[in-house]
């Protein structure tokens, strides 16, 4: 399951970042890392992007690419 | 100590809170300058502490310290190369474990580091209690608690900066413990090491985790010091791919990942377990903020604010401005030559012109202010990132980006903005071909400077549909920015890298009266420095152009004629009044200056005692001239007034004769009549050619050049009945091609110029110029030869085009995006 399949609302643990160079790089340096527990707190007003809360502080990405991080729901 | 400098670089991430430390370090002296070679901004400072001086450079603020942004690769070479005598890492103290991640990069670079735990008022606010001595423990460096927005700590990070800077010794950099990683780091370490240049100049260790994670720059340095790069590259990458299939994940993610297990640790031993983990406040808000109805409805509500509180109110305070520009034009003029009878010196209309052209950019300076004051507010509360959270969807669409917004308000989404600051603002898009797609397409929104040609255009020619028209212009700019930015982003802009969108939403913080007027100020000290030097030689240019190469000898003693033709008839009338001995020889011309300035005098002041005090004034100055000018009941005065007041007129009239046919024998009036031909198609004749040149300068000159063309025949006629008159073939579909040319106009000068600083290279600058050009071209010609062909009128076209331009917008918009970021 990718993070791109998650309502908001529903949390995850990341398993695996499938993305390359920039985007894994920069999924990296946001830290996302494999193991990190995460929450899926609300869409965009037109569904994309996301906002994903990880350790106290919040993430938006696009759907297009959290489809790249594998994760699975706690 | 005493005597003793250091040099200071601030390293941290974004949203630290690090600019506020730098503040904080070096109070107001500050300096704003560019890195070389990149559009990254290089801001340094410098205080005094306990006789040490220190410089401080505040590094760009980043996640890492990879080579795949200029930002990161300027701090790296920052680092590496000036060896700071001290680095201060700033970090969030609530958001510890994501911070250390840059802090262990920064150690294993072997700089002298002092970590400041900054914003632990907030890690308290929210039940995070952190052990900073057990903390500066584990990582070896000193730790200082702070919080620097309420002063909390700023005294023991100025003597923990001084003890470190102080200090001879060279710090044992902190060990990362990356596991399995770990012998093929000692190897890699070894094989180059056996070259000693390299090993000195750069620590050991850290340029073996750089190269066995594939950076591209630490390649380079082998490259460029290594003896036998071939053979050690080869060899690095032969252990990369053994790793790798070893371990079944890639060398760069083991690394980060190990970087993220560690600070974890250490944040968890450092870190007192809270009890409850409340909601933030922060995102308590963004539930309204970003919600699905009210968050675009509050987006909406912002941008308008924007837009009335720095276009529609700047422009208000301009007119009590606006005096004090046209005071130091007075004060100028007092200075120069004074004007003949028909025949200006040139160095007073060239000082002129001049003095107009920067006048007319200064006047825009409180909108500017009011405009950065409103953008910094902004900036610092943190509502930037919902702006792009909310409208990323739409812009993604079209090349564009979530951070595209706020560039696109300023360059005047609606109508009203200004492209210098608009393409200014694209330096915070983190996607290279977005922000290039932004910074081209900005110029293509109505700034302040369109709006009198609309204006003009409307009132002659769509008189009776004002509002339809005005509606059309100020909308039809966005249809064409989004199908042209799709377009440009697959044409010329494909093969410019794409960054993924992922972005911080950070907590929302009031912003501080100082920070948002400090970075206003400064803003607007950048644009003055900039823009006015540029223009003024443009301006100087543009007048040549206009003046040159003037009236033939021919003409010119034409002219003389008429003047003494003029002046004869004036004394012949006067020959036996009592008044005619005052305006002999000399006096005459005296006498036309009085009237001049008196006139002006009495239109500027306000009021019956303002009035009555420039009378008393000027009836001392010279009380002969005086009781000319207001005779009164005196009968010889009166007749010489009348007289002389037809004189004065027929000077004006010649003044304007000459003016024109100055212009029409111009340099760019036989450019504009030799562009006839070409641009007869798209409804243009010479003179609209020539009011579009001159505009180029600056986009107001477009209806001043128009004004200057269509002479006046009656005193205070205006200059819409004026181009009526004179333009008797001109239809509403001229005036359609006209305005969409204009929507279409190439970047002012002032704008080519932040084009070519916000791109870095000329070519991107001369592109943005000429793409406009052709396609401007290319619409004015389809709605007049295509219009005249289908025997359309002006509005009917004008719908037919909203309505193609709406489709192709919506049409692009289902294109799907090449990304090249996977």
């Amino acid at each position: 399951m990718n993070l791109d399949d998650l309502r908001p609302g529903s949390e995850c643990l990341v398993k695996r970042l499938h993305a390359h160079d920039k985007l894994g790089q920069r999924l990296m340096d946001m830290g996302v890392y494999p193991g990190l527990a995460m929450k899926v707190i609300r869409n965009a007003p037109l569904e994309d992007p996301m906002e994903l809360e990880l350790d106290g502080y919040y993430l938006s990405i696009r759907h297009e690419e959290a489809r790249f991080v594998e994760v699975e729901r706690r | 100590m005493r005597g003793k400098k250091a040099l200071l670089a601030l390293a941290g991430q974004p949203n630290c809170g690090k600019s506020t430390v730098f503040n904080a370090l070096t109070g107001a002296s500050q300096h704003v300058a560019n890195y070389p070679g990149v559009t990254v901004e290089k801001m340094t400072g410098s205080y005094r502490y306990d006789g040490m001086k220190v410089e401080v450079v505040d590094l760009p603020g980043t996640y890492s310290l990879t080579s795949y942004s200029p930002e990161e690769r300027v701090s790296r070479s920052f680092l590496l190369h000036d060896k700071p005598s001290v680095v201060v890492n700033v970090a969030d103290a609530s958001n510890l474990k994501r911070h250390l991640y840059l802090t262990f990069q920064l150690m294993e670079m072997g700089v002298p580091l002092v970590v400041d735990l900054n914003m632990m008022d907030v890690a308290e606010k929210r039940d995070i209690d952190i052990d900073t001595q057990e903390l500066s423990r584990q990582l070896g460096v000193p730790v200082v608690p702070t919080a620097i927005k309420q002063g909390r700590g700023k005294k023991e990070l100025f003597k923990s900066i001084n003890s470190v800077a102080g200090s001879e010794r060279s710090p044992e950099p902190f060990h990362v413990d990356y596991g399995s990683m770990e012998p093929y780091l000692t190897e890699i370490e070894n094989e180059f090491s056996k070259n000693g240049v390299l090993s000195k100049d750069y620590p050991g260790r850290w340029l073996a985790i750089k190269l066995v994670e594939g950076d591209n720059e630490a390649r380079k340095l082998i490259r460029e010091h290594h003896s036998t790069p071939g053979k050690v590259l080869e060899f690095i990458e032969n252990k990369r791919q053994e790793f790798e299939s070893k371990h079944n994940e890639k060398p760069e993610r083991h690394i980060a990942f190990s970087r993220y297990k560690v600070a974890d640790t250490i944040s968890r031993s450092c870190i007192k377990p809270r009890a409850v983990s409340k909601q933030p406040l922060s995102d308590r808000a963004d539930a309204i903020i970003c919600h699905k109805f009210l968050g675009p409805l509050i987006l909406v509500g912002v941008i308008y604010l924007l837009y009335y509180l720095s276009i529609v109110q700047g422009y208000n305070i301009t007119n009590y401005t606006w005096p004090l520009l046209a005071k130091i034009r007075s004060i100028t003029e007092s200075f120069l030559p004074a004007p003949g009878f028909i025949d200006t010196p040139l160095v007073r209309s060239m000082t002129l012109w001049f003095v107009d052209s920067i006048n007319a950019l200064l006047n825009y300076i409180p909108i500017f202010f009011i405009l950065f004051g409103l953008i910094a507010i902004l900036e610092d509360s943190g509502y930037m990132p919902r702006m792009a959270f909310i409208l990323d969807r739409i812009f993604n669409r079209y090349g564009l980006h979530g951070q595209s917004t706020l560039p696109m308000v300023l360059g005047g989404i609606y109508i009203g903005g200004c492209a210098v600051p608009g393409v200014m603002s694209c330096k915070g898009i983190p996607c290279e071909r977005a922000r290039f797609a932004t910074i081209l397409t900005i110029p293509m929104l109505n700034c302040l400077a369109k709006v009198p040609l609309y204006v003009l255009m409307i009132n002659i020619y769509f008189a009776e549909y004002k509002g339809p028209a005005m509606f059309f212009i100020s909308t039809i700019s966005l249809l064409m920015v989004l199908p042209v930015a799709k377009i440009l982003t697959r044409t010329v802009l494909r093969n410019k890298d794409t960054s993924p969108f992922i972005m911080e939403m950070p907590p929302y913080h009031i912003p501080t009266i100082r920070g948002v007027l400090g970075r206003a100020v400064e803003r607007v000290w950048i644009f003055i420095k900039k823009i006015i030097t540029i223009v003024a030689v443009i301006a100087i240019v543009i007048f040549i152009l206009l003046q040159f190469p003037g009236l033939s000898d021919e003409r010119k003693a034409y002219y003389d004629t008429e003047k003494d033709r003029a002046i004869a008839g004036f004394y012949q009338k006067i020959e036996e009044n009592p008044y005619a001995e005052y305006v002999q020889g000399g006096n005459l011309m005296a006498l036309v200056l009085y009237w001049d300035k008196y006139k002006n005098a009495k239109m500027m002041a306000k009021g019956k005692e303002a009035a009555s005090a420039v009378n008393e004034k000027f009836k001392a100055e010279n009380p002969a001239f005086f009781t000319i000018v207001q005779p009164k009941r005196d009968k010889e005065a009166k007749s010489v007034n009348k007289a002389f007041k037809k004189l004065f007129s027929a000077r004006k009239k010649l003044l304007r004769e000459i003016k024109k046919e100055k212009i029409d024998n111009s340099f760019l009036g036989r450019i504009g009549r030799a562009m006839e031909p070409y641009t007869k198609y798209a409804g243009f004749n010479w003179r609209v050619n020539v009011s579009l040149l001159a505009s180029f300068a600056a986009k107001e000159s477009s209806v001043a050049t128009l004004g200057a063309l269509y002479e006046q025949e009656v005193e205070g006629e205006s200059l819409e009945t004026r181009m009526e008159k004179g333009e008797k073939g001109f239809t509403a579909l001229h005036a359609l091609a006209l305005m969409l040319f204009m929507v279409l106009y190439p970047p002012c000068v002032a704008t080519s110029i932040m084009v070519k600083i916000q791109t870095g290279q000329i070519r991107w600058m001369i592109f943005s110029m000429a793409f406009p050009i052709v396609l401007g071209t290319c619409v004015a010609t389809l709605i007049f030869s295509g219009g005249t062909a289908l025997g359309l009128t002006g509005l009917q076209a004008m719908i037919a085009f909203y309505c193609l331009a709406l489709a192709i917008t919506i049409g692009t918009g289902f294109i799907k995006n090449k990304s090249k970021t996977t």
